[in-house]
């Protein structure tokens, strides 16, 4: 990677996004739902936190939050990273832009200069290995190849536009989710070898419990209906059988208990 | 945790997977064989017609001034063209429904994003745009008249009425069917109102407004012959809708239907040569050429 990349990594912050006492209802009055309820979160620059729990865990709500799409209602949300970028479960190209044109797009509504969007558009695309398929239409790519555009152009948006130093925080909201088996499979590898290279921090929701323990340095079970933190897990040091067993046993406790109710 | 190695064999197994998903492109055929798909059916189709038309005239079923020969509406165009009349014919209905057509789009393409996007200017007008498209534009010409006289201000106003509401509306349907989720990705990635219009919105909606230009173009052309056959006078010069006009007044069917062709050469041409390859270009490049 060349140093514009790199020189993100190094950062002075101690956290990327702290989230403190965020509630969000939508609604009003006796209609109104509550979908977070108190949610307390802190990343850390460069860490890659996962966020998982079962429908109507309010995941998404938070993704938007924390991406400015949408306000809390109350309790707060500090950043200290660039635009935070999102990736959705569709990458959500624009059909008539090439490869590199979609991953151009946040750097030309930074207001960068044409030959620095070029090369950096470039260097991103060969970062998640499309170098070669910049020319591309996105109804010319495969299902993975749309979704690996999408993080390059993610991560322009966040690492491209920020100044040098500013530590970058990337959203993804199940972005796996419509792929099948081994395109997942290749695609997680890939999105934690560019964790390592670029040293974003990354928020991560899925209700896979295997792909969070596998992604993950720390994953974060939400409750439902309203989403609280249940409990967190570090994966750095723990066999990770045994962290699925129990993950899974406490997701499927979170699920259960909504039966009874 | 990844070795070298592994990282290695990773990139094999994408790389071999891209290669397998990735849809195989389709090869445009050879322009010989293009000609023969598209070009080849409407000169037959063309050829029937003139067959049955000098068949029907050969067995003489109708008199002569109601079915011409195609030999003499081809006289009548031949005699138009040697003499310069059609040219002049044209250049000024063509000129005119060029202007018309391009100030409707100024008018109509502010006046399409407000309806699409500002709600209450929707609730009010949408469906009065609406309702204008289905009203017949030569309804206008008696009260173009009566307001401008017969001047090519009347010309003008008809055709405005009658292309503008279909390019509007064509914008707005352009603008409805954008997914919800690229407005979304462009707030995400940074985009304000203003660049979220320029750089989201209105590549979105292409499709949509080129299908409202396209029939506001036929709109304009319409309107023009409408108002032209109906107001006629000196100061409105010759147009088409004039020269057809004047065959019927002289009882020459042959320069009638020969003022049809005309009209319909212009139509046809149009269409062909600006509509057509613009559409085609937009849809190949967002891979939606199953639609051609």
């Amino acid at each position: 990677m060349t140093a514009t990349l790199e020189s993100t990594a190094q950062s002075t912050v101690d956290s990327a996004v702290t989230l403190s006492a965020v509630r969000k209802s939508f609604g009003h009055g006796s209609n109104s739902v509550l979908a977070l309820d108190g949610v307390d979160l802190r990343v850390v620059p460069g860490e890659f936190v996962c966020l998982l729990g079962a429908s109507g865990c309010g995941k998404s709500t938070l993704l938007n939050l924390v991406a400015g799409l949408d306000a809390p209602t109350s309790g707060s949300i500090e950043l200290s990273t660039s635009r935070p970028a999102v990736m959705f479960q569709e990458a959500a190209l624009m059909p008539w832009l090439t490869a590199a044109r979609n991953v151009e797009l946040p750097l030309r509504l930074a207001g960068l200069k044409r030959g620095e969007r070029r090369e950096k558009a470039s260097e991103l695309l060969s970062l998640v290995r499309l170098g070669e398929a910049g020319h591309k239409r996105p109804h010319e790519l495969s299902g993975g190849m749309r979704q690996r555009v999408a993080l390059a152009r993610a991560l322009a948006s966040t690492l491209g536009s920020a100044e040098e130093g500013t530590p970058g925080l990337l959203l993804m909201d199940e972005p796996f989710a419509a792929l099948d088996a081994i395109t997942r499979d290749v695609l997680q590898a890939e999105l934690v070898r560019v964790w390592r290279e670029t040293n974003t921090a990354i928020l991560f929701v899925t209700h896979d419990v295997r792909e969070a323990v596998r992604l993950a340095q720390r994953v974060v079970l939400l409750s439902s209906r309203p989403g609280r933190v249940v409990r967190e897990w570090s994966t750095v040091d723990g066999d990770e059988p045994a962290l699925i067993d129990d993950i899974t046993a406490h997701l499927r406790e979170v699920i259960s208990g909504h039966a009874a109710a | 945790m990844a070795t070298p190695q592994l990282e290695n064999d990773l990139a094999k197994v994408g790389a071999g997977l891209d290669a397998l998903d990735a849809p195989s492109q389709e090869q445009r055929p050879s322009l010989g064989r293009r000609f023969v798909r598209t070009g080849v059916p409407p000169l037959i189709a063309f050829g029937l017609l003139l067959g049955a038309w000098q068949a029907l005239w050969a067995a003489a079923f109708w008199p002569e001034y109601q079915l011409p020969s195609p030999a003499s509406v081809w006289a009548a165009v031949a005699e138009a063209i040697e003499t310069g009349r059609a040219f002049d014919v044209l250049w000024t209905s063509v000129s005119r429904a060029v202007l018309g057509f391009l100030t409707a789009v100024v008018i109509a393409t502010p006046l399409g994003l407000l309806i699409a996007k500002v709600r209450v200017v929707r609730a009010a007008i949408g469906s009065l745009i609406t309702g204008l498209q289905s009203l017949p534009s030569v309804a206008w010409v008696p009260a173009g008249i009566l307001w401008f006289g017969a001047t090519p201000s009347t010309i003008y106003f008809v055709v405005l009425m009658g292309s503008v509401p279909s390019i509007a509306n064509g914008l707005v349907s352009g603008v409805d069917q954008i997914p919800p989720l690229l407005p979304r990705v462009g707030q995400a990635l940074g985009a304000g109102r203003l660049a979220a219009a320029r750089h989201i919105l209105l590549p979105a909606a292409l499709p949509g407004y080129l299908a409202g230009l396209k029939q506001g173009w036929a709109f304009s052309w319409r309107s023009l012959m409408a108002a032209e056959i109906i107001a006629t006078s000196p100061q409105l010069g010759e147009g088409l809708g004039q020269y057809l006009h004047n065959g019927s007044s002289l009882n020459d069917i042959s320069m009638v239907i020969a003022a049809i062709f005309l009209i319909l050469l212009v139509g046809v041409g149009i269409e062909l040569l600006v509509f057509r390859p613009l559409e085609r270009a937009v849809l190949r490049a967002r891979g939606l050429t199953s639609a051609l």
